[in-house]
C-alpha cells in the first residue's frame, strides 16, 4: 500500500496532464482561437448570389486570409444576399473601392470571399459597404448555359 | 408446458429484480453522498488504482490505433488525390467515436474487472457484512468511491487517448510518410469544431465512465460469494460493460446527430 501523500502526488499529475492534453486539443486540435477574439472591424457586401458560401468561411485578399465569414442575411427589399465580415485591425488600410467575389477553392472545395484591392485613398472601415460585387460562380447555371448555347447553334445550323 | 412458462416467467422477473437493486444501489451511490472530508482520500485511492494505472495501456493503445489509423487512411485517400485530409479524417474519427469508446472498453477490462473482482471478494469473504455489523455503511465506504473514482477517470483518460492517437497519426503521416506537417494540422483544424466534436465526445465519454463504473460495483455488490461467483461477476461486468458501451455510444451518436 502506497504512502496518501505519493498516491495524491500521483493523481495530481494524471489530472495535470489531462488538462495539458485538453489545451493542446482545444488549440491545436479544433482550432478554438476565438476566446479571445482579434480586434477587428466589420463590413458588409451585397451579392446576387452566394452560393454554397457558408459562416466562418474565410475571407482572402491575395490568397492571404485577412478574416472571415460572420453573418449571412437576406435583404428584404432588394433579395440580394448580405454578407458580414470580419477584418482584422490588422489590415485597416484596404481601398474602399475594392470589390468582393465569392470562388470556390479547387474544383470541388469550400466557398470563400476574395477582396480585390482597387486605388481609392479611402479606406474601409467598421460597417462600410462594399460596392463592387461578384456572385458565386454556380456550376450547373454554367452548364445550362453552355447546352443551351450548343442547342440554339445547332438549331440556327439546321435551319440553314 | 406450464413449466416452461412459468421458469420463464421466473427469469423475466429475477432480471427485473436485479435491475432493481442495481438501480437502488445507484441512487444511494448517487445521493447518499459521504462526507466529503472522509470521503475525499477514498476517492483519490480510486483515481489512483483506476486511472494512473490505466494509464499505461491508454497511451500505448492509442498511440498504435493513431499510427494505424494514419496509415490506412492515408493508402485510402491517396486513391482519390485527397491526402490533405487526413489530419481532419484522424482528428475526427478519435475525437468523435474512437476516443471515448476505446477507452471506455479498455477501462471495462482493465479497472472495472478489478473493481468486480475486489468487491465480489470483500463480499465472499465477508468484509462487507463485518462492516455493516461495525455501522460502516459499505456503499459509502466501499462502493461510491469506486463510482466516482471511475466516473471522474474515464474522461480524464479519454482526452489522453485523443491527443497521443493524434500525435500517433502526426508520427506516422507527417515523420514517416511525409506529409506536409501544416496542411496536417492546418486541415484539421478548420474541420474539427470545439463543440460539436471536441466536447460531445467527452459528454459520451462521461456517461461511459458512469456506465462501465455503475456495471462494475453492481456485478460486484450482488455476486455470489463463491470462488465461482467471482468469476462469473468478473466475466459479465466486463461483457456487460463493453456491450452497454457500443449500445449508449449508438444512441447518443443518433441524439447529438439529430438534434444538437
Amino acid at each position: 500500500m502506497h504512502s496518501q501523500k505519493l498516491l495524491e502526488s500521483l493523481v495530481g499529475l494524471l489530472i495535470l496532464l489531462a488538462t495539458i492534453m485538453l489545451a493542446l486539443l482545444a488549440f491545436k486540435v479544433s482550432g478554438l482561437t476565438n476566446f479571445l477574439p482579434a480586434p477587428s472591424f466589420h463590413v458588409n457586401a451585397a451579392f446576387n448570389d452566394i452560393g454554397g458560401l457558408k459562416v466562418k468561411a474565410p475571407v482572402k485578399m491575395s490568397g492571404v486570409q485577412i478574416g472571415e465569414v460572420t453573418r449571412i442575411t437576406l435583404d428584404s427589399v432588394t433579395y440580394k444576399a448580405i454578407v458580414t465580415m470580419r477584418i482584422g485591425n490588422d489590415f485597416n488600410d484596404i481601398p474602399d473601392d475594392s470589390s468582393a467575389g465569392i470562388y470556390t477553392a479547387g474544383l470541388l472545395g469550400d466557398n470563400y470571399v476574395a477582396l480585390t484591392p482597387m486605388y481609392s485613398k479611402s479606406y474601409l472601415k467598421d460597417g462600410s459597404q462594399i460596392e463592387f460585387t461578384h456572385s458565386a460562380m454556380i456550376l450547373e447555371k454554367l452548364i445550362g448555359q453552355l447546352i443551351y448555347k450548343l442547342s440554339g447553334d445547332q438549331h440556327a445550323t439546321s435551319e440553314k | 408446458m406450464i413449466n416452461a412458462l412459468q421458469s420463464l416467467g421466473r427469469m423475466g422477473l429475477n432480471r427485473l429484480k436485479s435491475l432493481g437493486q442495481a438501480g437502488i444501489l445507484l441512487y444511494r451511490v448517487l445521493f447518499c453522498l459521504p462526507n466529503i472530508r472522509k470521503g475525499f482520500p477514498l476517492v483519490v485511492q480510486q483515481i489512483y488504482f483506476e486511472g494512473v494505472l490505466s494509464l499505461s495501456i491508454i497511451v500505448v493503445a492509442s498511440l498504435f490505433i493513431g499510427m494505424v489509423l494514419a496509415l490506412q487512411g492515408y493508402h485510402t485517400l491517396a486513391k482519390f488525390g485527397a491526402l490533405a485530409q487526413l489530419g481532419p479524417l484522424v482528428a475526427l474519427s478519435v475525437t468523435r467515436e474512437l476516443g471515448p469508446v476505446v477507452t471506455a472498453i479498455l477501462f471495462a477490462g482493465r479497472a472495472g474487472s478489478a473493481v468486480t473482482a475486489e468487491i465480489s471478494l470483500m463480499k465472499a469473504t465477508e468484509q462487507l457484512s463485518s462492516m455493516e455489523m461495525m455501522a460502516v455503511d459499505p456503499v459509502r465506504y466501499v462502493i461510491s468511491p469506486r463510482f466516482w473514482g471511475g466516473l471522474i477517470t474515464v474522461p480524464m483518460l479519454t482526452i489522453i487517448f485523443n491527443m497521443v492517437a493524434i500525435y500517433g497519426a502526426y508520427l506516422v503521416g507527417v515523420k514517416w510518410l511525409g506529409l506536409d506537417a501544416g496542411v496536417f494540422w492546418s486541415n484539421m483544424q478548420s474541420s474539427v469544431e470545439w463543440h460539436s466534436d471536441v466536447l460531445n465526445g467527452l459528454l459520451k465519454s462521461l456517461v461511459f465512465g458512469a456506465a462501465v463504473s455503475w456495471v462494475a460495483v453492481t456485478q460486484g455488490y450482488f455476486a455470489a460469494p463463491s470462488s465461482a461467483g467471482i468469476a462469473s461477476a468478473t466475466t459479465r461486468s466486463v461483457v456487460y460493460a463493453s456491450l452497454l458501451v457500443l449500445g449508449l455510444d449508438f444512441i447518443m451518436t443518433a441524439m447529438m446527430i439529430g438534434a444538437w
